[in-house]
């Protein structure tokens, strides 16, 4: 046993170090963690080992037909009905959400009968009910209801497989947003709408300026999953039938030269590119929206930075303390082995 | 807006009640407030001071009575037809524009927390009375130094201290002009030690000549600034008068046992 004065004789004493006799304790061995990781490599390895050794994955035709000009094309067709209904759909959303919460009980029934029709049937259902919109009513016309019609064109000339798959995601989607942005609107503060309408805004100003940029940062990281899923849910369109997208294409090829698995492959190459980019600017938006609140705003702002500005300034104290990484908040860091 | 004169009162309440459903909280209050005078108003919580103070600026629709603000009718508007007077509810702009001249504070401040203190105060000028964004910035940043904030400009209301973002808050509400200022405990939510900075505004405020009304338990700012000190129970005015006879020659036992707990 050492003396005191004489513990740790190896210990370089720094005189610059505000703390006398700073602790270097050696950590709690836990050998559980890496008995767990050794044995979750090695089962990646082998699942690594059984992709790339195995022949009928065919990765040469899988690298051949990524830049395939139909697969891009596909990519297309896929990115524009996913991006195009998740904009219809968001605009609706907010209609809905804001008519739910409105007074008037027209209003609110008409936007939770919607919400409740839309949710409750099948997404594969609605798009074979809008593709066999033609059918259902050969022509259309616009003009008030049992009186006089201004005009009237045929269907099928008006809504094409496009658009009736475009509308088809959107007006289901939009029935799932409509709640998202009605819980966003829903965690704002009411003393929020009460100050600006102390200041004498008008309802609609309060929406657009305090109560909606606040709500964006519950809606967003929700929203973003959707558009993440609506990308794949594109690959239903088949239902319509719209024949020009990702999965469609793929599986056309596939079919066609008898090599189902290597153009499966493709598909998911392709779906797990966007994923990845739409990830990385669901990122930025989260951190535009989360201005002012947390971390993520440090600082004083400096100048009128956009979403991808960069906007870290002076870090607070709390950040400081997190970034030691001396204090245990994770709630699983005791219990791993 | 009806023709003012110097002597009318700035704020003239009479007849008040407020039900929220079964609950009466106001049972008739009658309270004249003069032109840049200050009333105090105090009492035990869930006297209906707060409310008192929210149907002014109609934060509350009112139940029966009638509150005049620089003369005007607030919230309505009086139809005399047939020798019957019947009451119109104004249009949700109209009644925006009657907020727009009273500036309130809030007890748990409200700034907006996604605007920085700056953006904060140049909102309301900016979206309401279509101030140019320059000249609202300029008068926005006047205001943050007028309260001893300017430079916080650039922080966001989670960056600043309890006692400066209430500091914040009365400099949104002067940004748009007002002729009466409202304060529902403005210091009920501070650590003491950041009570003294937000009363010191006040008191500057005060000394320029605002009409104020404040909802508050710091009884020695009653005393100090206050023109008139109105003490309200249940409901209803008890007692009312300068802050030396209020405070101290209270006439009612009421006003005298909540005295005798706050001091």
């Amino acid at each position: 046993m050492a003396l005191p004065g004489q513990n740790a004789p190896d210990r370089a004493v720094d005189p610059s170090d505000p703390v006398p006799d700073r602790i270097h304790a050696r950590p709690v061995p836990r050998p559980g963690r890496w008995i767990s990781a050794v044995v979750l490599l090695v089962l990646a390895a082998m699942a690594v080992h059984g992709l790339v050794t195995n022949e009928k994955f065919r990765w040469d035709v899988v690298w051949l037909y990524l830049r395939d000009v139909n697969v891009v094309r596909g990519v297309g067709w896929t990115l524009l009905l996913t991006f195009g209904s998740m904009v219809i759909a968001i605009v609706l959303a907010v209609g809905l959400a804001v008519m739910r919460r409105s007074d008037n009980p027209v209003m609110k029934s008409v936007s939770w009968t919607y919400i409740w029709f839309f949710r409750g049937t099948p997404i594969y259902t609605q798009l074979v009910f809008w593709g066999l919109l033609a059918v259902l009513y050969p022509r259309l016309s616009l003009g008030v209801p049992f009186g006089p019609e201004f005009f009237e064109f045929r269907t099928q000339d008006v809504i094409t497989a496009f658009w009736a798959a475009l509308f088809g995601l959107a007006l289901n989607e939009a029935a799932y947003l409509a709640e998202i942005v009605r819980a966003g609107l829903g965690s704002v503060d009411p003393g929020q709408s009460e100050a600006a309408r102390a200041l004498g805004m008008k309802d609609r100003k309060i929406l657009t300026r305090i109560v909606l940029p606040q709500a964006m940062r519950v809606i967003v990281p929700p929203t973003g999953n959707e558009t993440i899923s609506m990308l794949k849910t594109t690959s239903l369109v088949l239902a319509v039938p719209f024949t020009l997208d990702l999965t469609y294409a793929t599986n056309a090829i596939g079919n066609r030269t008898f090599l189902p698995i290597p153009l499966l492959m493709v598909a998911a190459f392709w779906y797990l590119l966007i994923t990845s980019i739409l990830m990385v600017g669901q990122y930025y938006i989260e951190r535009y929206y989360g201005r002012g609140f947390g971390d993520q705003s440090a600082g004083p702002r400096r100048r009128r930075g956009g979403p991808g500005g960069k906007r870290r300034g002076r870090p607070s104290k709390q950040d400081l303390i997190a970034a030691s990484g001396t204090t245990k908040d994770d709630p699983f860091l005791e219990v791993t082995p | 807006m009806s023709a003012t004169t110097d002597t009318e009162p700035m704020v003239q309440v009479e007849g008040l009640h407020k039900m929220f459903g079964d609950l009466h909280v106001l049972k008739g209050v009658d309270l004249e407030v003069p032109r840049g005078s200050v009333c105090v108003v105090l009492g035990p919580s869930g006297s209906g001071k707060s409310t008192l103070l929210r149907c002014v600026n109609e934060l509350e629709e009112i139940t029966g009575g009638r509150i005049r603000v620089d003369g005007e009718l607030m919230g309505y508007r009086e139809v005399t037809k047939n020798g019957r007077t019947v009451l119109h509810r104004l249009h949700p702009k109209v009644v925006a524009r009657q907020r727009a001249r009273i500036g309130m504070v809030f007890q748990r401040f409200n700034l907006f927390p996604h605007m920085t203190a700056l953006e904060n105060v140049m909102e309301a000028p900016v979206q309401v009375l279509g101030t140019p964004k320059a000249q609202a910035r300029t008068r926005a940043a006047e205001l943050l130094e007028r309260v001893g904030l300017a430079d916080r400009a650039g922080h966001y209301p989670a960056q600043l201290s309890g006692g400066q973002q209430q500091r914040v808050a009365i400099a949104r509400a002067l940004a748009m002009d007002p002729e009466l200022m409202l304060f529902d405990e403005p210091t009920s939510a501070l650590d003491p030690e950041l009570v003294g900075e937000v009363l010191s505004v006040m008191r500057d405020l005060a000394r320029s000549g605002m009409t104020m009304m404040v909802v508050t338990h710091e009884i020695g700012f009653a005393r100090e600034v206050a023109d008139a000190v109105v003490f309200m129970d249940e409901g209803v005015i008890v007692e009312e008068g300068p802050p030396e006879q209020v405070l101290g020659d209270p006439q009612h036992e009421r006003t005298k046992s909540f005295l005798a707990h706050v001091l």
